[in-house]
């Protein structure tokens, strides 16, 4: 029997039930908790102009509520039987129905009666995706030359403080941009160092970037920068950028091309990391050092050599990523501020399977997860806040436990390489 | 007639062994010159000299004459020295393309990789040598031989006139090593020499021009093929007598021990690697499973050892269904497993020998009481099983690692052979052994059959099937493609049958 003959085997009709069951019980959560808790007659606004942008206005989205999460429940309950019998190849399709569905209803009974802005919560989607999409990226070229760097948060937390004092220092904030880039790429040296001339394990070097970062920002934040704010603490963030004409555009103008440098920065090396990893010598190199570094070796490639180039490469990226949170941000420094989006970054890098623009987009999830939680909590959804915090993080692990599938690394990741 | 390549006195230490010894070797161009030794010989250490990996303590290098220096592979590459090793260099997921590309890349306006260019250099050298291997296939898709085809073109593609095949026939099927001869037929023809590293004395006395033969890490002597035999080129590899065939009474077999219906399973990637195998294996007798590597005879082995789970099928040994049990269930009721990987598999490297002599039954009596431990016992039933099976070491207290690959495989009998057993699954039970211990694996294998012992042998190397089955059965694509009568059994049969021919077929065509 030859793979044409293929006939479904008992493991995909599991699975094929799986989707289905999934997507029925979609339907129904959508139906019971959002569909019986609107009252009938409310309607929902959907804002799609944002005050203080260039954007042409247009009319709101407005839509009747109840039968909006009906009709969202009846979509995933319909495909859901249409899977279990039939069967759809595409499981990428099927979880972005359960997504999207869910999402929507969700929004619709939250802010039922309400006014809700759309554009709103996509561009702070795209800001708060940000940083994560920097340390995905960061993760992504470490990764594809395997070597696994889980120091990206530490990292970040000496960048942002390095980025803040500086720029206040010097009062210009490209000053403070440059030494946060670069003092990424040494913190990265430094776990390059460790772990290819040393053979240090690449786990525990990358936590102790984490403790180091932590620790030590933390002591010069309270030593030092909270009793001078003004002084060493207060650098302002660099302005809105507006794209002329393309801002004008309803809905995309103000959520792509009304951004900060930093954000455009990020977009721009989404692109640029994506042709470098599939289309030149580099990322050749890169990906055959990443899944069979004996192979690389014996075609004279320096192992060594690439590794080293592209943990300290993603340690400048993470070093911008650092950046955004002060300077591209909010302007000083706090304590453990990047609250874990190093490590949510190393998710998306999972989750958009060790690719740049794979990383982007589910860097793009999270952001929508976290702005989510923040518009909830000013829309008074009877949710505890608390809850609403654990979003990103939820879905970060939702998306964890695979329901994906099993995302494959490159083969050698995480191996020290020996001659 | 001129040497293209010599090599002079070349020594290379390894901390406590020397690896080569003075070693002098010539290749005459257009010619093949074959290096046969067994492993640990010195013959992968020298190539890696020579190909720059390793740095020789002593010796000098001649390239057409001339005395060259090389510190590494880019040296070799430079001087016309091309490698083919043993274990593919090939990144599976990427394409042929990218594989034959990396490391010397042309690009376009100097930033872009010029993938046109060398799909259409591929397809020429293809052409040229008629290797059939189409540019734009991933490399995980492609069957090994083909993957060793571009193997050779990454060779052929840096313009190298002095190729060296590391152990080219060890992962093919017998046709396909018919294909690799012509393909080194045609080579030669076009000028270029050969050095093919093997420890095959049939192979060597098929190809070879000349012959070098090295043991432990020196030139044992050179000698002509057509005044060579197998048997002279043994004693000259192994240094004494061997016996080059297992002595076995015919087979007395008397009531299936295990019985395997309609089995399917997969393996950890989820592709279904067994598909509807069924077969039986009584006391008494051996039966092997021939094929080339990677037909889900491992899979197989694990099915049955309880280490994968099955999709579908049934599995009784001695009538009862096993399938929904655990490993130890499995071991306990009597079966023994010889693991394919003896050092992640079959032993744990860091522990020392007398605890690894009693993995299977360390929570038994006499081994444990309670919850302790019996010391005494263990180190007296080390003792006893080394000096039984002959394991060469210092003592019984050394880590299992510090012993040579036939030393391990020696612990691991011991340890399974020491028990009760009804049914006997070897896994590749020799493979990167010595001749000397794999006359003594063998031997014992056959004796456990005399005993009475239901033997499942798998292995990819067909001489040693042949050598111990009674029956055997040829694995393909996760089938059986069929089984055969050992006593009647050809290696040209059991080839296409590895190839996923039914040898009726051909006869029709």
């Amino acid at each position: 029997m030859t793979q044409e003959t293929h006939i479904k085997t008992a493991f995909e009709k599991r699975k094929q039930q799986a989707y289905g069951i999934t997507l029925l019980v979609t339907g129904l959560i959508i139906y019971l908790l959002f569909g019986l808790n609107t009252e009938a007659g409310l309607l929902t606004t959907f804002g799609l102009n944002l005050a203080g942008t260039n954007a042409i206005p247009i009319d709101d989205l407005i839509v009747p509520a109840q039968a909006t999460v009906y009709l969202m429940s009846a979509i995933a309950a319909f495909v859901g039987a249409y899977q279990l019998a039939r069967g759809v190849r595409s499981t990428g399709a099927l979880l972005g129905i359960v997504a999207f569905t869910f999402v929507v209803a969700f929004l619709t009974w939250a802010a039922a009666g309400k006014s809700f802005n759309l554009t709103g919560m996509l561009t702070s989607s795209l800001v708060r995706a940000t940083p994560i999409a920097l340390a995905a990226l960061c993760g992504v070229i470490s990764e594809r030359s395997a070597v696994i760097n889980i120091g990206i948060e530490g990292i970040m937390l000496i960048a942002a403080q390095v980025a803040v004092v500086t720029a206040t220092l010097s009062q210009n904030l490209y000053v403070g941009l440059i030494l946060a880039i670069l003092i990424g790429g040494l913190v990265a040296a430094f776990h390059a160092f460790l772990v290819i001339r040393f053979k240090v394990d690449q786990v525990v070097s990358g936590v102790a970037i984490n403790i180091f970062g932590a620790g030590m920002t933390s002591f010069i934040s309270s030593r030092f920068l909270q009793k001078a704010t003004d002084a060493l603490n207060n650098s302002g963030t660099f302005p809105i950028i507006s794209v002329p004409g393309f801002s004008k555009i309803p809905v995309l103008g103000p959520v792509l091309f009304e951004n900060n440098l930093i954000v455009y920065l990020t977009l721009l090396l989404v692109v640029v990391l994506h042709v470098m990893l599939f289309h030149t010598p580099w990322g050749l190199r890169t990906r055959a050092v990443g899944e069979h570094p004996k192979a690389a070796d014996t075609l004279g490639i320096n192992v060594y050599f690439v590794r080293y180039v592209n943990v300290i490469l993603g340690g400048m990226i993470t070093g911008l990523g650092g950046a955004y949170f002060t300077i591209g941000s909010v302007g000083r420094f706090d304590e453990i501020m990047t609250a874990g989006k190093g490590f949510i970054g190393l998710a998306a890098m999972i989750f958009g399977k060790w690719n740049p623009i794979g990383a982007f987009s589910s860097s793009l999830i999270f952001g929508f997860a976290d702005s989510l939680q923040v518009k909830l909590q000013i829309l008074r959804v009877p949710i505890p806040s608390e809850f609403l915090l654990m979003a990103p993080y939820i879905v970060t692990m939702i998306i964890l436990t695979g329901v994906v599938g099993r995302a494959i690394p490159p083969a050698a990741d995480g191996q020290h390489y020996e001659k | 007639m001129t040497n293209v390549l010599e090599l002079r006195g070349i020594t290379k230490r390894f901390p406590g062994v020397l690896a080569n010894d003075k070693i002098d070797i010539t290749l005459r161009e257009g010619k093949i010159l074959a290096l046969l030794g067994e492993n640990g010989a010195g013959k992968t250490t020298l190539m890696n000299i020579l190909y720059g990996l390793y740095k020789p303590d002593e010796g000098s290098i001649a390239v057409h004459g001339k005395e060259v220096e090389i510190h590494g592979p880019n040296d070799a590459i430079a001087q016309g020295i091309g490698m083919v090793h043993q274990h593919f260099m090939l990144v599976p997921v990427m394409t042929v393309t990218e594989n034959v590309m990396l490391g010397i890349e042309p690009t376009k306006n100097g930033i872009f990789l010029d993938k046109e260019k060398v799909a259409g250099r591929i397809r020429e050298i293809s052409d040229q040598y008629g290797l059939d291997v189409d540019p734009n296939a991933y490399i995980k898709d492609l069957p090994v031989g083909i993957q060793q085809r571009v193997e050779i073109i990454k060779v052929l593609y840096r313009q190298a006139d002095i190729l060296i095949l590391d152990e080219p026939t060890a992962v093919l099927t017998p046709q396909e090593v018919e294909g690799l001869f012509m393909i080194i037929d045609t080579l030669i023809k076009s000028g270029k020499s050969i050095i093919f590293i093997t420890h095959k004395l049939k192979e060597v006395l098929a190809v070879a021009d000349d012959i070098t033969v090295l043991r432990l890490g020196r030139v044992v002597g050179s000698i002509n093929p057509k005044e060579a035999t197998t048997e002279k080129l043994a004693v000259m590899m192994v240094g004494r007598d061997v016996n080059l065939v297992v002595d076995k009474k015919p087979a007395k077999p008397t009531e299936p021990v295990l019985v395997v219906e309609n089995l399917y399973v997969r393996d950890e990637r989820q592709n279904q690697t067994v598909q509807g195998v069924s077969f039986e294996v009584r006391k008494g007798e051996v039966l092997g499973v021939a094929g080339v590597q990677g037909n889900g005879q491992t899979e197989l082995v694990y099915a049955l050892t309880g280490l994968l789970p099955l999709e579908d099928g049934t599995i009784r040994l001695l009538g009862e269904p096993i399938h929904r049990t655990t490993p130890r269930n499995i071991l306990e009721r009597g079966v023994a497993h010889i693991p394919e990987d003896r050092q992640r598999h079959g032993l744990i490297l860091t522990f020392p020998i007398h605890d690894n002599m009693m993995l299977c039954t360390y929570y038994k009596n006499p081994f444990a009481r309670g919850i302790s431990l019996q010391e005494k016992t263990i180190f007296s039933n080390a003792e006893e099983l080394v000096g039984q099976y002959d394991v060469r070491t210092p003592n019984i207290y050394v880590n299992a690692g510090t012993l040579s690959g036939g030393n391990q495989q020696k612990v691991i009998v011991a340890r399974e052979f020491s028990r009760p057993i009804q049914l006997l699954i070897a896994s590749q039970p020799t493979r990167g052994l010595d001749v000397g211990s794999i006359e003594y694996i063998h031997q014992q294998i056959i004796k456990k059959r005399d005993e009475g012992t239901g033997v499942l042998v798998v292995s990819s190397e067909l001489d040693e099937i042949l050598a111990l089955s009674d029956r055997i059965a040829v694995m393909y694509k996760g089938q059986i493609m069929g089984i055969v009568d050992a006593q009647t059994a050809t290696k040209e049969q059991l080839g296409l049958l590895m190839a996923g021919i039914h040898p009726s077929e051909t006869a029709q065509a």
